[in-house]
Formats: structure tokens, C-alpha cells, sequence
């Protein structure tokens, strides 16, 4: 039995292509099925989970006291004054629609283009999705200070007072851009659940459980027939969301790109938006998954190819927003407009200077020279840290386009500044705060890996056709 | 509803999904139409087996391609409507009826129709909800159909059916069990 030679072989590498696998060897539909519905199942909640929820839930509880005070006193006690009416609100939300985004790529996106490794990741991003909406669609509407009176003015219905939306308004594009992504979404992502729910309740040992996860799954039964249509579904709602998705974030730069501010009015940004958009909810995918597959060691599900492959897509959408920048420079030199020409010269080197260089430090000149390393997008440590730093330099990238134009436009006389309260500092962590929360809701009580799709990429799942051809078919 | 009694079907239960799809074939072959197979995730070739084409069916996509065409449609119409006779804006004179600015909203309810319409299209020609199913009763179905095991449900409103040759039927095929499914 002696051989020689025979290095010991990383068992996560594929021997055949060399490449990382996509789920380490040995899983059975059992053992997938088993470790996975025990995470939820379990009668045992980590104390961890407890502590992680507590400390989430106090820091939304900040977003509660920020958002009463501001219904009570009005939009004032934020730091948006003329010319910044749009500070936070709208940085945050832009920031977080933008983070939703990848959830929908990798669940749809991906689906379409029969990347199966999404398979592991692919529902905690859409729950990702979900509460990055919940977070960003509760920005516009706070803005409006008295919400209660929105629903007249963003929804057309039948009032009172005979009066109708404005449907040229790039605000009202919003509401039905970001409600209707909310809410194919939801069907989206409950729709994939249905099997695992299926599961669950077959699983599951307490009456309580096997009620509320029975009622949630519909009386699924796993039919072949039921099947084909829902694979038939599946593909539909992915290719529906993919032009969504794009239209989401397009829609929103709708926002700044119709208006005449410098800076803002360039066509360049709807796709610039939805790259960046993209290269930020990646980073929000690592920052969630790194942590999450090392606490509840779901390093076999969520595999370093799965990490390595976002880096990858981190690079090469980062580059598309590094183009995005050096456009807009280009843009201001060409156009030989002095306006221009003079926000892109104040995004630098005016007062809020310091903002466009964090942008372009954690934007480009971290991420978009190490990510080309294989070892260091293999290496976990340092893709979390790099998942971080992206986000900041992403929430800055919201930052300039918004503050730097706004406060230094046309005429000097209008020229101000801007300074954000503490209130608005209070309500983006707490978003933060809420974000975290559900959460950490979500991955106690729902499955937070597919298990059905799980299943198809094991090595169980292949149906042997030389023994169908032999035997069947007589 | 009347109560229904008697027999719901015969389920065997598989190890693979190779002897699964070996024996859907062979009971079609043998003249069986009433079955479905329960797997805990899609095999394509277990619909086939069972002369189930669900592209020829054509139900989840006709529902999404109606349901998306007539959002679409509403909300381009219900713009049209309030910008030119509900609520007209005059502002320095320009055109009432400024379709480019209509076609952004149109299309996001033609894909969230559209979406809804397939989502919830394919529970309704699945006929879910449905909390209770006879094959629930079985006393190895919950345990294995939706984690790792692989069944397949000759009915018995088949017209071939009898509970004695179908019996001998699946039990010729290799399975882990045979067990009759009461309603």
C-alpha cells in the first residue's frame, strides 16, 4: 500500500479542476437535512444568540426614541436646512436600497445564469434584502415629517379632497419602484422557503412548532407536479427581479440625475448607481456571512469558494464604480462648464474635501488593489475587514454626491454647509440597530441555508442514467 | 364535501432517486396515469417519467404573462386618466398626456403583477394551501419525503388500480416499502 510522494490534498479542493469546492465531502441529504432544521428546531438557543438580540434590539430601541422625538417636533431637529434638505434621509436610503441590491442579484441574478454555488447563500441574502428595504423605504417616508399625510401624497386613491399624485415626479417613480421591490421580494424569498417550511414542520417536535411551521408551509408535500410548477415560478419571479432590481437603483438616481444641480445631472448614473449598489451589498454579504458560518460552523455550506467568488464580484463591480468616478471628473473637464468644472474641484479640495478621499481610500484604493490576491480573498480575516471598509467608503460615496452639490450650487449666495444632529446620527445607528435585530430573528426561527437546493448539488442528487437505461424503460 | 373513505393510494418508498425514477417509468409503462412521485427536492426526470410536462402546460407562465400585461396596462391607463382629466397640472404650458414620464411606474407594476400573479398562480394550480392531505397519514412519509427519501403514489381512482396487482407491481421494484394510504 506504500505510494510515494502523495502530498496530504487539501480535502476542500476539487482534485480534478483544483478549484475550491462548493460543499466540503461527505454530506448526505440526512446529515444537510439534520444540522441545518436543528439550528431552528433546537430547544437550545445559544446564549450568544440571546445577548447579540438584546444588544441589537437596544440599539433599534435608539431608532424608536429618534423617531418619536422627530414625529413630535417636526424635520427640524435634524441637521437638513437650506440648501441640504436632503441629508441623511436620503443618504441612508440610498445606502441601504443599495445594500438590498445584492441580495436579488445573488438569488436571481445568479439563478438565472445557473451559478449553483449561490445555492448555500442565497436565502439569508434575500433575507438580507428584505431588511435592508424595511430600513431604507422608512427613510423617504420620516423625511416627510408627518407620515400619517404621505399616503395622499405618494399613493393615487380616491380622497376627499379630490386631489391626485404627481406621476412626472422622479418621487413618486420611488414609491413604486422601492414598494414594488419590497414586495416581490417578500413573494420571492417566502416563495423559496415553502420546501424547507415543508421540512420543518415534518421535523419539528413541539405542537407550537409543528403548528405555526405546518401553517407557514402550506401543506407542502414535496409532489412532482407541484415541483415543475414551482421551478417554473422560481425562474419566472428571478427573471422578473433582475430587471427590478436594475430598474430599482436606476430609479433612484432618477432622483439626483433630473435635477440641474452640478454633479448630479449626468447620465452616467443609473449604471454607476446599481454597480455601486451591487459592490456594496456584497460587502454586506460577507459582513453577515463570515460571522455567521463561523458561529454556527456552517463552514462545510458556506465555503471558501462562496467567500473567494464574492471578492471577485466585489472587484470587478468596484472597478465599474471606479469608472464611475473618474467619469464624473472627466465629465466636469469636458463639458467645460465652470459649475461643473467647480464641483468636481470643491468634491476634492473644498470643505468637505476630507469626505471624497475616505470614499476614494475605502472604495478603490483598499479594496480594488488586494482583491486581485487570491490568498487574501481566501483569507477570511482580512475579506470582513475589507467588507467594512467598502460599506463606509459606499455610505461616504452617498455623502458627497449629496452634501458636496447641494452646498455649494450655482449662486454663491445660496451656499451653506452642513452639519448632521445628533438625532440623525441616532437614527442611522438605529437602523443599523433594526437591520441586526431581524436579523438575528431570522436566523433563529427560519431556515437561513436552503435545504431543498442544497440537496440538488450534493452528490446523492445525480441519477445514475446508465443504470436507468439498463434496467428501466422495459 | 362528502367524507371520502376507503384508500387514498399505494406508496412505496425509495432509497435514490435512480430507483425512484426506474419505478415511476415502469408503472407508467404499465399503464398507470393517476400517480405523483414526492421528493424532497425538483427531479426533472421524475416528471418525465410520469408524463408530466409542465412547459405544455403553460399555467404559471400564462398567469404571469396576463397578470403582468394587465398591471402594466392600469397603472399606465390610471396615470394617463389622472394627468390629463382627474387632476390636470398646467405648468408653463406643457403637454397633459407626457407618456415618457408614465412608462417608469407602468413598468414596475407590470413586473410586480406579474411577479404576484406567478407566485401566487402556481400555489393556486397546486392547489396550496392544503393542510391536509391523505399521504400525510402514512406513517413514513413525513419523515423521509421532505429530507431524504424518495416516494412514489399509485392512486386509486386510477382505473387500473386494484390493491392487489398494484401492490405486486411496486413491490417487482425494489423499494424500501409499500404502504396503504387511507384518506
Amino acid at each position: 500500500m506504500a505510494t510515494k510522494n502523495i502530498s496530504p490534498q487539501d480535502p476542500m479542493i476539487d482534485p480534478e479542476t483544483g478549484e475550491q469546492l462548493v460543499i466540503a465531502p461527505g454530506h448526505t441529504f440526512r446529515s444537510v437535512t439534520e444540522k441545518l432544521a436543528r439550528i431552528v428546531l433546537t430547544t437550545h438557543t445559544p446564549l450568544a444568540w440571546f445577548f447579540g438580540l438584546a444588544l441589537a434590539g437596544s440599539i433599534a430601541m435608539m431608532l424608536m426614541v429618534a423617531v418619536t422625538w422627530l414625529f413630535l417636533k417636526g424635520t427640524g431637529i435634524w441637521g437638513i436646512t437650506m440648501p441640504v434638505a436632503w441629508g441623511f434621509a436620503i443618504i441612508n436610503f440610498v445606502w441601504w436600497i443599495g445594500i438590498g441590491h445584492a441580495g436579488t442579484l445573488i438569488s436571481a441574478i445568479l439563478l438565472l445564469f445557473k451559478q449553483k454555488w449561490r445555492n448555500s447563500i442565497n436565502r439569508f441574502a434575500e433575507a438580507m434584502t428584505l431588511f435592508a428595504v424595511v430600513c431604507a423605504a422608512m427613510f423617504p417616508v420620516i423625511h416627510t415629517g408627518r407620515p400619517w399625510l404621505a399616503i395622499y401624497w405618494l399613493f393615487p386613491y380616491p380622497n376627499t379632497m379630490n386631489y391626485w399624485p404627481q406621476f412626472r415626479s422622479p418621487l413618486m417613480w420611488d414609491v413604486f419602484a422601492v414598494s414594488t421591490y419590497a414586495t416581490i421580494s417578500v413573494v420571492f424569498w417566502y416563495i423559496g422557503m415553502i420546501p424547507d417550511l415543508g421540512t420543518l414542520r415534518d421535523r419539528a417536535k413541539s405542537k407550537f412548532g409543528r403548528f405555526i411551521y405546518g401553517q407557514m408551509a402550506l401543506g407542502w408535500r414535496g409532489s412532482t407536479r407541484h415541483w415543475m410548477r414551482y421551478e417554473t415560478a422560481s425562474l419566472l419571479l428571478a427573471g422578473l427581479a433582475t430587471p427590478l432590481v436594475l430598474s430599482v437603483h436606476t430609479v433612484i438616481s432618477f432622483d439626483f440625475a433630473v435635477a440641474i444641480m452640478p454633479g448630479w445631472h449626468t447620465t452616467i448614473f443609473p449604471p454607476y448607481f446599481v454597480a455601486g449598489a451591487i459592490y456594496s451589498g456584497f460587502a454586506m454579504v460577507l459582513t453577515l456571512a463570515i460571522p455567521i458560518r463561523k458561529f454556527y460552523h456552517l463552514e462545510d455550506l458556506i465555503t471558501i469558494r462562496h467567500l473567494d467568488n464574492c471578492g471577485k464580484v466585489m472587484l470587478a463591480t468596484g472597478f465599474i464604480v471606479a469608472y464611475g468616478y473618474m467619469t464624473d471628473i472627466a465629465y466636469a473637464w469636458y463639458s467645460a462648464d465652470k459649475w461643473e468644472f467647480f464641483m468636481a474641484w470643491n468634491r476634492m479640495f473644498g470643505l468637505m474635501g476630507w469626505s471624497y478621499w475616505i470614499l476614494i481610500v475605502s472604495n478603490i484604493a483598499i479594496p480594488l488593489t488586494t482583491l486581485w490576491s487570491r490568498r487574501l480573498r481566501q483569507n477570511v480575516a482580512f475579506l470582513f475587514i475589507v467588507s467594512l471598509i467598502v460599506n463606509t467608503g459606499m455610505w461616504f460615496e452617498r455623502f458627497v454626491i449629496v452634501v458636496t452639490s447641494l452646498t455649494r450650487d450655482y449662486l454663491p449666495s445660496s451656499w451653506g454647509t452642513y452639519r448632521a444632529t445628533r438625532w440623525d446620527y441616532m437614527t442611522f445607528v438605529g437602523t443599523l440597530g433594526l437591520f441586526t435585530f431581524l436579523f438575528f430573528l431570522f436566523i433563529r426561527f427560519l431556515p437561513m441555508i436552503p435545504m431543498s437546493e442544497i440537496r440538488q448539488i450534493l452528490p446523492g442528487a445525480k441519477i445514475d442514467e446508465a443504470e436507468l437505461q439498463h434496467k428501466g424503460g422495459d | 364535501m362528502p367524507v371520502r373513505e376507503g384508500i387514498y393510494g399505494l406508496l412505496a418508498e425509495f432509497n435514490t432517486p435512480t430507483e425512484l425514477v426506474m419505478a415511476a417509468k415502469a408503472s407508467y409503462n404499465a399503464g398507470y396515469r393517476r400517480m405523483d412521485c414526492y421528493t424532497p427536492y425538483p427531479i426533472e426526470e421524475a416528471a418525465e417519467a410520469i408524463g408530466f410536462d409542465e412547459p405544455k402546460e403553460k399555467g404559471v407562465a400564462g398567469v404571469c404573462l396576463l397578470g403582468g400585461i394587465l398591471g402594466g396596462l392600469a397603472m399606465f391607463m390610471l396615470e394617463s386618466w389622472v394627468s390629463i382629466w382627474a387632476y390636470p397640472l398646467d405648468i408653463a404650458g406643457r403637454g397633459k398626456f407626457s407618456w415618457p414620464a408614465f412608462v417608469i411606474p407602468a413598468y414596475e407594476w407590470t413586473i410586480l403583477w406579474a411577479g404576484l400573479s406567478a407566485g401566487f398562480g402556481m400555489l393556486a394550480l397546486n392547489r396550496l394551501p392544503s393542510p391536509y392531505h391523505p399521504l400525510f397519514n402514512a406513517p413514513n412519509f413525513r419523515n423521509g419525503a421532505t429530507s431524504d427519501k424518495f416516494f412514489l403514489c399509485l392512486e386509486a381512482d386510477d382505473p387500473r388500480f386494484s390493491i392487489t396487482e398494484s401492490r405486486s407491481l411496486l413491490e417487482s421494484l425494489h423499494p424500501v416499502s409499500v404502504v396503504e394510504v387511507e384518506h
